[in-house]
């Protein structure tokens, strides 16, 4: 039985201004799976996102939430879509001037009418979730890093959305804190019957809890497959990455004219 | 000499077409401001809170300013009028100043420097560390729940603001004169009031406050929304919102006293 | 959650500036002093108004009895109509003196009004019969100079 599937992503261009972006993406996401984008920085896989969610609109080509074309929808029918959707942003995002609790109530207390009480037990639940329901008094400025992801990640799944996208959810994180948010990630998933987006460089961590991997290098989608294929791979570009070599297909070098001409050298020795 | 005076020309009209073009995009939002008012206006308990820190925290530096204004005037008002005898129209100049000008103008500078500033660091800080985005991704629209009580929390405290500061001005005024000085108390008040007209001077000096509380803070949120995401972004922004502001506080208050006081008197 | 304290700040923050707009209008300004709900409205034709002003006062023994509402220029007459709202708990005689008075040399002008004997008081609409012109600084000095040109020749 193959699962049905979420999000549809065809023939996917993006430019701005004439700097081509996105060129002919295809995707098909499933639901209940965890899926990693991966890319060099500057790859437009953030731009992917932001696509998905509707913040921008695509140049041609569309993508398609449960069944809807994303940017043919009105801008209510775009936030009530929206409603399904959570989102991880790269430093968590938490609104500064309240508290973690009003931070992960604050969805439920503009989307709905439930009375104080119902919220309380919410948003306790949530970040029971999390590990951090003790510290639901706590102000954002007090957090470290990654309890702010992972508060931001209780925050997005206030409503219970069909979809959460992670824009770099390993930036900046120890060790420990890497794998909580890594295995987190994976548990909320699987218990919500969610599907996950992980926008991603941090290869080996996401390999560990993901479903599938998208590559996506000058636009294009370089390489796909299940963790293990992509482990395996000889494909230059997807070995380079993976294992995190120098130089190869990515060259280190950014192109210039030959460095003895730079230096002027060639004067002297002629 | 030509190749020196085209790269100039062209450099000035890059900035004039810049400027209309920013201009274009501040009265769009504006309008979008005004039109996206109605959560807050239902939900005011949001313009309370922003009341709170607009309006209440900028409450200090207005009373303080305030009466040392009036103080200054005092002391030089009666240092001119006794040359001509007539000191006891010190409480004219005083209040007159400050309900027709000084108090609607310099409560608006400071406004805009206390509060007009903070409203775009606030906001511009936002949008940088990407909370309003992390908003509009929660289908709350920023504009509609960070924005507008923003902006509907100056507009309501600024003329409050004016007129506490025109009043601890006549008070400056009459605590130098009056207790000081010893300028006579009755003709300080009664030649106050028999100048200071309701309808022409108060009720303009309000007008006035309240047509500087929109363009400040109307300024002060577009500049926050606006700003380029960095903290250089934030911080030129929050300059522009007080040069931006005060420049607008002063070329408004000619018009509007040319329009006001013009074949009254 | 500290919002009861901030919403009793935000309170007084209104209250006081309420109270800011009200010692504005009634101590500073002039709002109690004047209330054209009770008044009454009469005339009179001046020469030369001279520097009089609309708002400016109407005076009797240096009591403020009401301020002259509009000025308007007669064709009929050649004359200034000035038009004053008088305070309805002032009435005046019918042979009421109005004249145009300036208060020190160089205060504002304001109209002086000198109660006449007669029985009938002015009621609404009617009009000042008896009328002086301000005094005009030029025309004083120019008689001034004539009057001593004239007792120069008498030489």
């Amino acid at each position: 039985m193959t699962p049905e599937t979420l999000i549809e992503v065809k023939d996917l261009n993006f430019s701005y201004d004439t700097r081509a972006i996105l060129k002919g993406i295809h995707m098909t996401m499933p639901r209940g799976k965890v899926i990693a984008i991966m890319g060099g920085s500057g790859s437009g896989k953030t731009t992917l996102l932001r696509l998905i969610s509707g913040a921008i609109q695509p140049t041609s080509g569309y993508v398609k939430f449960a069944g809807q074309i994303v940017h043919e929808l009105d801008r209510d029918a775009l936030f009530k879509l929206r409603r399904k959707m959570g989102m991880l942003f790269q430093f968590g995002a938490l609104f500064t001037d309240l508290s973690v609790f009003d931070n992960v109530a604050f969805q439920i207390r503009e989307h709905t009418n439930l009375p104080e009480s119902m919220i309380r037990d919410l948003v306790l639940m949530k970040l029971h979730a999390v590990g951090l329901r003790g510290a639901h008094h706590l102000m954002p400025a007090e957090l470290s890093g990654g309890m702010a992801r992972r508060v931001a990640l209780a925050r997005s799944i206030a409503l219970d959305p069909t979809l959460i996208m992670y824009d770099e959810p390993f930036t900046g994180l120890d060790p420990i804190s890497l794998s909580v948010i890594g295995n987190l990630i994976r548990r909320l998933t699987d218990a919500l019957g969610m599907t996950s987006i992980v926008v991603t460089h941090d290869v080996q961590e996401s390999l560990k809890i993901v479903d599938y991997v998208y590559f996506i290098a000058d636009g294009v989608i370089a390489a796909q497959g299940t963790p293990s294929e992509v482990r395996d791979s000889v494909a230059p570009f997807v070995h380079q990455f993976v294992h995190g070599e120098e130089d190869g297909p990515v060259p280190f070098h950014y192109p210039a004219q030959a460095y003895q001409k730079d230096l002027n050298l060639e004067d002297t020795f002629a | 000499m030509l190749k020196h005076i085209v790269p100039g020309i062209q450099n000035v009209g890059h900035r004039v077409i810049e400027s209309i073009w920013r201009l274009g995009r501040a009265s769009r939002f504006f309008i979008l401001v005004l039109l996206k008012s109605g959560t807050s206006l239902r939900r005011f308990n949001l313009v309370i809170r922003e009341l709170y820190f607009t309006g209440v925290l900028s409450l200090i530096i207005i009373v303080v300013s305030g009466l040392f204004v009036g103080m200054v005037l005092g002391l030089q008002g009666y240092e001119t009028l006794q040359k001509y005898g007539s000191e006891s129209a010190v409480g004219t100049l005083v209040a007159l100043s400050l309900v027709r000008e000084l108090g609607p103008v310099v409560a608006a500078l400071l406004f805009a420097s206390r509060a007009g500033s903070a409203i775009t660091a606030e906001i511009g800080l936002m949008k940088a560390t990407e909370q309003l985005a992390a908003m509009g991704m929660m289908a709350v629209d920023p504009i509609a729940r960070v924005v507008a009580p923003r902006f509907w929390a100056g507009v309501i405290s600024m003329p409050f603001l004016a007129a506490m500061f025109s009043v601890m001005g006549v008070f400056g005024g009459y605590l130098v004169t009056v207790v000081f000085i010893g300028v006579d108390e009755g003709s300080y008040w009664s030649q106050m009031q028999s100048a200071v007209d309701f309808r022409f001077d108060i009720l303009n000096g309000f007008i006035k406050s309240c047509f500087f509380g929109v363009a400040v803070t109307a300024i002060a949120v577009f500049e926050g929304y606006d700003a380029p995401p960095t903290a250089e972004g934030v911080s030129g922004a929050t300059t522009r919102t007080v040069v931006t502001s005060s420049l607008a506080i002063l070329g408004l208050d000619f018009i509007l006293t040319a329009f006001m006081f013009r074949g009254v008197s | 959650m500290q919002r009861t304290t901030m919403d009793l700040w935000v309170g007084l923050f209104v209250i006081t500036g309420i109270a800011a707009l009200m010692v504005l209008s009634l101590k500073v300004g002039n709002l109690n002093v004047y209330n054209p709900s009770q008044s009454y409205v009469i005339t009179g034709n001046f020469e030369n108004i001279g520097g009089l002003k609309v708002r400016a006062p109407v005076k009797s023994a240096g009591v403020v009895v009401g301020r002259v509402t509009d000025i308007q220029f007669s064709t009929q007459t050649y004359d200034a109509v000035v038009t004053m709202s008088m305070d309805s708990r002032y009435l005046f005689p019918k042979d009421t003196f109005a004249s145009i008075l300036t208060s020190g040399l160089l205060g504002e002008q304001y109209i002086g009004l000198a109660a006449g004997g007669d029985e009938a008081m002015l009621k609404a609409g009617d009009k000042i019969m008896k009328t002086n012109s301000a005094m005009v600084l030029e025309e004083m000095i120019g008689r001034f100079l004539f009057d001593k040109a004239a007792e120069d020749d008498s030489f």
